[in-house]
């Protein structure tokens, strides 16, 4: 079973890395929605749901992304249902990136100043409409460079999907790595692909910081 | 006489152990200005904010507008329609126009139409004189002309009653004077004003009674005139004295 590295491993290695950008995509959504409102519940003036966002986030930041997908994709099983592995992923992951989204939406909304609170208050807005009209506007400009930051992040650590053998652009390379026995090509192509993801990503954040920065 | 716009009874308040305000009583009625003077820590500023219910009280009541001052958000909302608050360091959404700081309350708070929230931010911007500066951003304002828009921002909720929390004293003495003259044109128009002040010369010259707070309490108050002129306590003969070094 031993082949050269050839065209049909890099058409492989690009389906991969396809589902390497589907699970990035759900994970930034899902895990974008869910940390945004479990941020919502940690700056909330009730201590129940303060209590539990923070539990939430201390859990899940204090253990590593891998034992978060075996947990997932594990856990069911003691119930007898086997989770597909796609959706095994895509859950463990938003799990993972909602804890890290709501902590640096959490620090962005409490970086705006306390009598912005007040005096859109003292104006008889609601909760939410201050949160919708006052806060968050502000708010967005702080977390940007940090959010588009992670989200290059999450591009990264899909790569530990493959582990539960979800074929990612990683496990493609893995697998390709098995039948040509040329790792360093094969691994510098998945590198390579990566590399080709995230760079636009940081660029893209690091021109957001830079505008914003201008503009204060 | 009619009932007061504002009325304390008996308010007390403390932070742990401190004790900030002790049995404070004032009646504020429709078009009168009252100034609140005192050194820092005498709990002028707090009493202020107990009015509209930034701040909590531990006993007594509060009554505004005939709406009681409580904890209930929706009740407070309700109340703040109708008092206007400004504060020390302005708090204009830096994010958003002058046009758009003025107009956010009426059209969220009030569900007001765009086009009837414009006109009024044009009229209230005229009144505070600053019709040119509508669509401006707070930033490229200076510190005056801020408070100005801060002022026609509380206006423009055509509040029953305004709060004015030590609002000039961030300000350079040039920029207080076209604030002070702002709030002057409001007290010749009618408007019931509680205002937080240092401002000796505004409290002797446009305010209708003056207070006197000390050690969290009104320690005395009375028509301007009477307070300055002959003030009866050691502790206010004290403070006026010393106010006027300044």
């Amino acid at each position: 079973m031993i082949h050269q590295f050839g065209i049909h491993d890099i058409l492989y290695l690009l389906s991969g890395a396809g589902w390497t950008l589907i699970l990035s995509a759900v994970t930034m959504i899902g895990g974008g929605m869910i940390g945004f409102c479990v941020a919502l519940m940690r700056i909330s003036s009730s201590h129940v749901l303060h209590g539990i966002a923070v539990v939430y986030i201390e859990l899940i930041q204090s253990t590593p992304v891998l034992m978060v997908v075996f947990l997932v994709y594990f856990g069911p099983g003691i119930f007898g249902i086997e989770l597909p592995k796609f959706p095994a992923a895509a859950l463990a992951l938003v799990v993972y990136s909602s804890a890290f989204f709501a902590e640096i939406w959490r620090g962005a909304i409490q970086s705006v100043p306390r009598p912005q609170w007040e005096a859109s208050s003292a104006l008889a807005l609601t909760w939410l409409q201050q949160l919708r009209y006052v806060i968050l506007p502000q708010a967005v400009r702080v977390s940007l460079p940090p959010t588009v930051g992670f989200m290059v992040q999450v591009v990264k650590n899909t790569s530990v999907t493959s582990i539960v053998g979800f074929v990612d652009v990683s496990r493609a390379g893995q697998l390709i790595s098995n039948a040509t026995f040329q790792p360093f090509r094969v691994y510098l192509w998945v590198a390579a692909i990566y590399f080709v993801i995230c760079y636009p990503m940081s660029v893209i954040s690091r021109r957001i910081e830079r505008k914003f920065n201008v503009r204060r | 006489m009619s009932m007061p716009v504002v009325s304390l009874k008996g308010i007390t308040k403390s932070y742990g152990t401190i004790q900030v305000l002790r049995d404070v009583s004032l009646d504020v009625e429709a078009g009168e200005v009252v100034a609140v003077i005192g050194r820092s820590g005498s709990g002028k500023s707090t009493m202020l904010r107990c009015i509209n219910g930034l701040e909590s009280i531990q006993g007594g009541t509060i009554t505004v507008a005939g709406h009681v001052v409580t904890q209930t958000a929706k009740q407070l909302r309700e109340l703040r329609r109708e008092v206007g608050m400004v504060f020390q360091s302005f708090n204009l959404f830096p994010h958003l126009t002058v046009e758009q700081n003025i107009s956010l309350a009426p059209r969220i708070a009030k569900k007001m139409a765009a086009e009837q929230a414009r006109g009024i931010a044009c009229r209230v911007l005229e009144q505070v004189g600053l019709s040119e500066k509508i669509d401006a951003y707070p930033q490229q304002l200076s510190g005056g002309q801020q408070q100005r828009v801060a002022i026609a921002r509380s206006l423009a909720m055509e509040p029953k009653v305004m709060l004015f929390d030590e609002v000039t004293s961030a300000l350079d003495p040039e920029l207080t004077g076209e604030v002070l003259k702002v709030m002057e044109q409001l007290a010749e128009r009618g408007m019931t004003m509680v205002v937080v002040t240092h401002e000796m010369g505004f409290a002797r010259h446009v305010a209708d009674n003056v207070v006197f707070m000390h050690k969290g309490t009104v320690w005395e108050q009375g028509t301007a005139e009477v307070f300055f002129d002959s003030p009866r306590t050691p502790e206010l003969q004290q403070f006026l004295r010393s106010s006027k070094v300044k």
